[in-house]
Parts: structure tokens; sequence; C-alpha cells
């Protein structure tokens, strides 16, 4: 039976770790390769990187990092952060990374997903959404149902919507985030790695709705990031939210747990994993 | 094809020397072959063909040395896939290449379990079943249901890794398997 993975997240900066609660506060804490090293040992399923360095000059470094992962650490890696073209993807996949993830640059130039799936194959193309709950009627109801009950725009009784985010968080799209993930499966996504804005650095738990939302209307795996504080958490993000994977960053970083207490407590509660 | 700086890493790891080459004469004269692979069927098949490497991998089998197959570098030894119609493969094992069934998530991603149906020597001392990461939304089905080595559930059983003489293929990534996904390739590598 096909495992669910518990994947750690490194925010990479100029080629340290650093992780910043809400994208503030970011703190230096090490090699990501002796980190994705020690993560390994513990049982991770995969580890994903996501570059945050901001300058153009230091972009080259992370593929140093991605060279000097691949010869110690032998599970899928994926790099995320600042991948704009063809090329970006194609050397950091020559470096060694198994998976790119793109997301400001998949809303902005959604041929880059198709073109990349068609070149590297879909596998390796994951689409990371970041996702912002509509609480207000930005986004129209109009549904078939709610159109012909006469309730164009209505609020009260619509189903929950999320909107798409881009510029890590910053700039709102209009767009939903449930036509948007299957949208970018048609292109040709392997996967979906999806963020809520809302629940990310709370520690209180995923945005399981969403993430059912999601899981349930796309046929590829959806990997659950933003607001792991707990075990029960993961376990709710796989039991509740339909989650393929989950991403987590402070619970491991903080070793407040490690992987392997993740995974017993996850095991015993029977969701199948690998131990 | 694919990643092929990953498996060049564990193989070194490993403490084999791995070169990744499209050169018929290193191939030729190389003491094991591994064709890894991954992305589509079609277009595998095209670049073997663009590089004139059908003949040197067919040779390459039939010679006798360990040769291993991954992935995508599995599903081409067959004869024919599904994928984007029907796309013809090198025929080298007999059998077809199909897709898993629309009502699972596809590709089948993630780690999975494999399960021994033989045990050759080379694989002596491997355990029953072992997890192994997959990555794939085609599976292989063999005429012959003897050469099968591993089977792996998804949905249904399929053929998770095949082995006949000194063919060895395997739809996992041995590479990204950790531990035992390295026990495997030394097992391998161990042929030499």
């Amino acid at each position: 039976m096909l495992a669910k993975r518990i994947i750690p997240c490194l925010d990479v900066k100029d080629g340290r770790v650093v992780k910043g609660v809400k994208f503030l506060n970011l703190q230096d804490a090490g090699d990501p390769v002796e980190v994705a090293k020690k993560y390994e040992e513990e049982g991770a399923d995969e580890v994903v990187f996501l570059d945050i360095t901001a300058s153009h000059e230091k972009r080259n470094i992370i593929l140093d990092v991605v060279k000097r992962t691949a010869e110690m650490v032998f599970m899928p890696l994926t790099v995320g952060g600042g991948i704009r073209t063809i090329e970006d993807i194609r050397n950091l996949l020559a470096s060694g990374a198994d998976k790119i993830s793109l997301n400001t640059a998949a809303v902005n130039n959604p041929d880059l997903i198709s073109e990349g799936a068609k070149h590297f194959g879909e596998q390796c193309i994951v689409v990371a959404i970041d996702a912002k709950k509509v609480t207000s009627h930005k986004l129209p109801v109009t549904s078939e149902k709610q159109k012909t009950e006469g309730n164009v725009g209505a609020i009260r009784e619509s189903p929950k919507k999320w909107e798409v985010y881009i510029h890590g968080g910053r700039t709102p799209t209009g767009m939903d985030v449930v036509e948007w993930a299957k949208k970018v499966e048609g292109l040709g996504a392997g996967e979906i790695l999806l963020t809520s804005m809302d629940c990310d650095g709370t520690k209180n738990g995923y945005d399981l709705e969403l993430t059912r939302a999601v899981s349930e209307a796309v046929n590829i795996p959806v990997i659950a990031s933003g607001g792991a504080g707990t075990l029960e958490h993961l376990y709710e993000a796989f039991k509740k939210g339909k989650a393929d994977a989950v991403l987590a960053a402070s619970i491991f970083h903080y070793r407040e747990f490690t992987i392997r207490q993740a995974k017993e407590y996850i095991a015993k509660k029977g969701i199948p994993v690998r131990m | 094809m694919g990643n092929l700086r990953s498996i060049q890493k564990a193989l070194e790891f490993l403490d084999y020397r791995a070169e990744v080459t499209d050169d018929k004469n290193k191939i030729n004269g190389a003491s094991a072959v591994v064709l890894p692979g991954v992305g589509a069927f079609p277009r595998a098949m095209e670049e073997l063909k663009k590089r004139d490497l059908v003949e040197t991998v067919k040779d390459g089998v039939s010679s006798g040395k360990p040769f291993l197959g991954i992935c995508l570098g599995m599903q081409i030894l067959f004869e024919e896939s599904d994928e984007f119609g029907s796309s013809q493969g090198l025929g080298i094992v007999q059998g077809k290449v199909k897709r898993f069934s629309d009502k699972l998530k596809i590709p089948h991603m993630g780690w999975n379990e494999i399960e021994l149906i033989k045990r050759p020597d080379f694989m002596e001392d491997f355990p029953k079943k072992s997890f192994m990461y997959f990555v794939h939304s085609y599976y292989c089905e063999p005429k012959d249901k003897k050469i099968i080595l591993t089977k792996t559930s998804y949905g249904k059983n399929f053929v998770s890794s095949i082995c006949r003489d000194n063919l060895i293929a395997c739809q996992f990534h041995p590479e990204k398997s950790q531990k035992l996904g390295l026990e495997f390739l030394n097992n391998f590598g161990r042929l030499i």
C-alpha cells in the first residue's frame, strides 16, 4: 500500500537554512545538506528546499547546495523558489534535484508548467499554491445551482473559497484555488504543494477544508502545508484533509518532535506510513 | 534521460565508478550497464534512436553483463506502451506497458512496498518486504510471469521489478530509496 509521506521543508537563504515565522524573524540554523541528512536518518520520506535567496547574483548558490545534497542524501529532493525559466529547471534537475516547485512563475506563465512537463516529465513539476481564505464577496458565487436559485453573488450560503496569492503571499491574483489546482493538473503538474496562508506559522493545524477541497478536485498527489503544531495535526491532514503528504518545518526544525515520533503516532492511528 | 546524476551519485557512494555517457564504445566496454530514465516513453525511444543506441542497449543485454533498467529504463525494454496512443519499445522483454486506472491518483508517487516473488542469488539477504520510492503513471506487464522479481500493490498488484539472467529492471528508484535502495543497487553491483 502506498504510504503517506512526511516531508520536512527547509527555507534556504544564501545557502544556509533559515526558518521564519510568517516570513519574518529569519534565524540561521545550519547547513542544508547536514540537516537533510539528519532528516533522512530519522526517516523523512522526502525533503523540500525552499530557496528564499533574494539577490540575483547569489542564486547559483542553491545549485551547489543541491549538488552536495545529491552526493549525501538518497531520497527525493524538491527545490522551489525563484524558478522562472526552463533553463532554471534544467539546472536544478541537472544538479540533482528530483522535482522543482513553481509558484509565482506558474501563475504568470502557465506554459512553464506544460513546457517543463514536456521536457522533463510531469513527475518533476510540482506546483506550489499559496491559498488564502476568502471571507468577503471578493470571488463571486456563480455555481449553476446558485444561478438557478437566483443566488448569484450570495455570500451567506456560499461554499468556502480560497484565493491564489503569489510573490511569497504578498499579491492576490483573484484566482480561485480549486480552479487553479484543476488547471495546473491539466497543464501537466505532477503534484500540488498547497500552503494555507491563514494557517502558516500559527501552529493551530492545517486548513483541512482547503486541503480536502483541492485533494478531492484533482487526481494528482496533494501535499498539505502550513499550520502544523502537533502530531495530531499531521494525522488530521491525512484523515480529514485527504492529503497524500504533509509538509512541516518548525515542529521538526526546532526538535519539538522527530519525524520518527510523528510516524509512530500516525501509524498507531491506522494511517499507512513507511517506518 | 531524466535524473542521471542521482543514480551516478548513488553508485559512487557505494564505491563503484559510474559514468554518464551516450558513447557506444564506453557502454560496450563497461562491466555493467544501467539504463535509467524518467519522463515520457516515446521521447525516450526517440532519444535512443537519435543517438543510435538501440542496438547498443540490445547488445548490452545480450552480452551477459549485468544490466539494470530503472523506471522508464525498465519500461522501454518492453514491446510497447500505451503512452500517447501506442509506442514501440525495444522489445527485449515480451509484454506491454499500461497506464494505471484513472480511479487512482496518478502518478503513483511515493513510498510503496515491494514483495519478493522469487529469490535469485543476488537478492539472497534482501528483506521479503521493503519500501521503495516510486514515481510513475505506467506499469509493465511481462508475458513471462517467471521473470517477476517483486510485486507491489497500487489499486491492484503490479510488477515492480523483473529479473531474467543478467537483466534486472525495476519500476522503483533504488537511488532514491535510502538504505534499502542502496542495498538493492549494491546487490546489482556485486554481480560485476
